[in-house]
């Protein structure tokens, strides 16, 4: 029993998001009804077509909606026992959680060090080289790389973003599309970073993505949205052997190919609350 | 390679360190060292004339230091500079007469009130951006003007105020060979200062602000705070440049704070180069020293037999106006990224000089 509860402890989500709805000028709602839970020291990732709801989901995590003229207007988030839904984007990272954005949006006429340093803006502390020396032991060829952080490559800018997030020492990283624009094999090795920052770190991680293979293969569970709403979750190895995410997302399936007019008549299982 | 003391061509930083210098080498440093050591001589040589250019390059050049942070360090933009820049000339010529506090003390306490005003209408700049922004402070530079004219308290009203020279331990610098020294020295302070600013935390913040201000705000920068901040170190900028301004005059009239001052300081900073510091003193160099080439090279065409023609004498003068908003066309064309730029071009070429790539 004690061994359960404290496996149930380890396991305590850190942040969770519970039965969120977001509406955009008042008027879109493109959130019905989300709710994730993030567990200590996991990486979660949210698969799911364009247009579901997964960067909303994230920029109502990390406080961004405001400025896109979006509301939560429905259910809450907590962030280790605390309501964030209506604090600021800068409290919010005070708070922990640090959100790599899509697209990467590095400061491309800032030299890749200044760049690591503006990711310690929220700190104070005497320690932030020591962090830009572990910060290039993940990435080492960043460390080579002088000059404006611009002329890196689309892989080195996402690596470097990355990097800036791990200045901050945040507790949780919400990463949106790390695979965006890079090559598989690039890819491949950001990802590696990834699982490697987050068992060495023990930095959460929620892993927004397109690319569901490499995703999956990353997480340690994982929730699948659709249409503003969350249609399945699991475990990787539920949701690798699930025959509707193999179809949809990994490619394959069953070895016959099926005709379109079966996947029309699809239905997905509804993930009620 | 610093044992060298030389720069080995081609941009061979191999670290982060090199990167974030001020001198990048040795030479850079004794060479600068060195400018300013001929400068501190310049008096004995040279006559008032290019003295009075260089104090004016000086007090021009503190204030487009200043537009240059706000405009092109933290991309927010200002048409009201020049009433800022005002606002320092008379705060001080006030501060001094009223309060008979020391000028030297006076011109920092400037800056510190116009840092005050700038930051009250910069506040607009925490919900507008761009042109709308641009047209706010529009509404500062009027209204600053306007107070110029009505408070009499303050500026002496129509009359103008009259600012007493600086002063120092009993030694007055009422003459240009000796306020060229202050000039010099707060240049030189203000400069480094901005340098400096740029390379800290708070400078990256204003970057980050500029180039992607969503990433600068989850990063936990607070962009209300920046965006009023750069106004208000803009402004301290403008106003330590007009009280300088004021006390070498001796005089200070509210009709010069226009928006065609406000234009000029944009001018400046964008023929220098948008964020950078070396390029905004090369455009205030570049702006002050234009009309002065022009009259010079009016006045060799006068002497001419082209002189003999009373249409060409009285078109001179057209040319000439003519000529600078053609130069400055001309520049935002071939030199969108300003002054400081092709330095760096030129120093390229002359590094390889005769194998380029």
């Amino acid at each position: 029993m004690a061994e359960a509860a404290a496996k149930l402890e380890e396991l305590s989500p850190v942040l969770s998001i519970n039965n969120i709805e977001v509406v955009y000028d008042e008027v879109i709602q493109v959130l019905r009804g989300v709710s994730i839970d993030v567990p200590q020291g996991q990486i979660v990732t949210l698969l799911g077509p364009n247009g579901a709801g997964k960067s909303t989901t994230l920029k109502a995590i990390s406080g961004l909606l405001k400025t896109e003229n979006g509301e939560v207007t429905k259910g809450d988030i907590s962030f280790m026992g605390q309501r964030i839904d209506s604090k600021s984007a800068e409290d919010v990272v005070r708070d922990g959680i640090f959100q790599v954005m899509e697209g990467r949006r590095i400061i491309e006429d800032m030299t890749v060090i200044e760049n690591l340093k503006l990711g310690a803006y929220t700190r104070s502390d005497n320690e932030i080289n020591q962090d830009i020396e572990m910060v290039f032991q993940y990435f080492p060829r960043l460390k080579e790389r002088t000059g404006l952080a611009g002329y890196l490559s689309g892989g080195e800018q996402q690596m470097l973003a990355i990097g800036r997030a791990m200045m901050a020492r945040p507790k949780m990283i919400c990463l949106d599309e790390p695979s965006m624009g890079l090559s598989p094999l690039l890819v491949k090795e950001v990802f590696g970073i990834i699982e490697k920052i987050n068992k060495e770190q023990g930095i959460t991680m929620l892993l927004v993505e397109q690319n569901a293979n490499y995703a999956l293969k990353a997480a340690d569970y994982g929730y699948i949205m659709e249409g503003g709403k969350i249609v399945l979750d699991g475990t990787k190895e539920q949701l690798l052997n699930n025959e509707d995410v193999k179809e949809f997302y990994l490619g394959g399936g069953n070895e016959t190919r099926k005709s379109f007019k079966n996947l029309k008549s699809y239905k997905r299982r509804k993930r009620w609350l | 390679m610093s044992s060298l003391a030389m720069r080995p061509c081609g941009d061979f930083r191999t670290s982060y360190k090199q990167d974030n210098t001020i001198f990048e080498t040795k030479t850079i440093r004794w060479f600068t060292a060195l400018v300013i050591g001929l400068a501190c001589f310049a008096p004995f040589i040279l006559d008032a004339y290019y003295l009075t250019l260089f104090i004016q390059i000086s007090y021009l050049g503190i204030a487009a230091l200043g537009l240059n942070i706000l405009v092109g360090f933290t991309g927010q933009i200002s048409l009201g500079h020049g009433a800022f820049f005002g606002f320092g000339a008379f705060a001080s010529a006030w501060l001094n007469t009223s309060f008979n506090i020391p000028v030297f003390i006076c011109i920092p306490m400037a800056g510190f009130l116009t840092m005050a005003v700038g930051m009250m209408f910069g506040m607009p700049a925490a919900r507008i951006k761009g042109l709308y922004l641009a047209i706010a402070t529009l509404a500062a530079q009027f209204i600053i003007e306007d107070f110029f004219g009505r408070a009499e308290w303050f500026s002496g009203g129509s009359a103008g105020s009259m600012a007493n020279p600086v002063e120092l331990f009993g030694f007055a610098f009422d003459t240009d060979e000796s306020f060229y020294y202050i000039a010099l020295f707060a240049l030189v302070f203000m400069y480094i200062w901005g340098c400096n600013l740029m390379r800290s935390r708070d400078g990256r913040a204003f970057v980050a602000v500029r180039d992607h201000y969503l990433s600068a705000e989850i990063m936990g920068v607070k962009l209300n705070k920046y965006r009023l901040l750069s106004f208000g170190i803009s402004s301290f900028y403008a106003g330590i440049g007009g009280a300088m301004y004021a006390h070498y005059l001796g005089y200070v009239s509210a009709e010069g704070f226009t928006i065609f001052m406000s234009v000029q300081f944009l001018a400046m900073v964008i023929i220098g180069g948008l964020g950078s510091i070396k390029g905004t003193l090369m455009g205030v160099v570049f702006m002050v020293l234009l009309p002065e080439a022009l009259e010079g090279g009016v006045g060799i065409m006068k002497d001419t037999s082209w002189g003999n023609i009373p249409m060409v004498v009285d078109g001179l003068a057209y040319i000439k106006e003519m000529a600078i908003g053609l130069v400055i066309i001309l520049f935002l064309i071939f030199e969108p990224e300003g002054l400081a730029h092709r330095w760096q071009q030129i120093k390229n070429y002359w590094k390889f000089y005769p194998f380029s790539y």
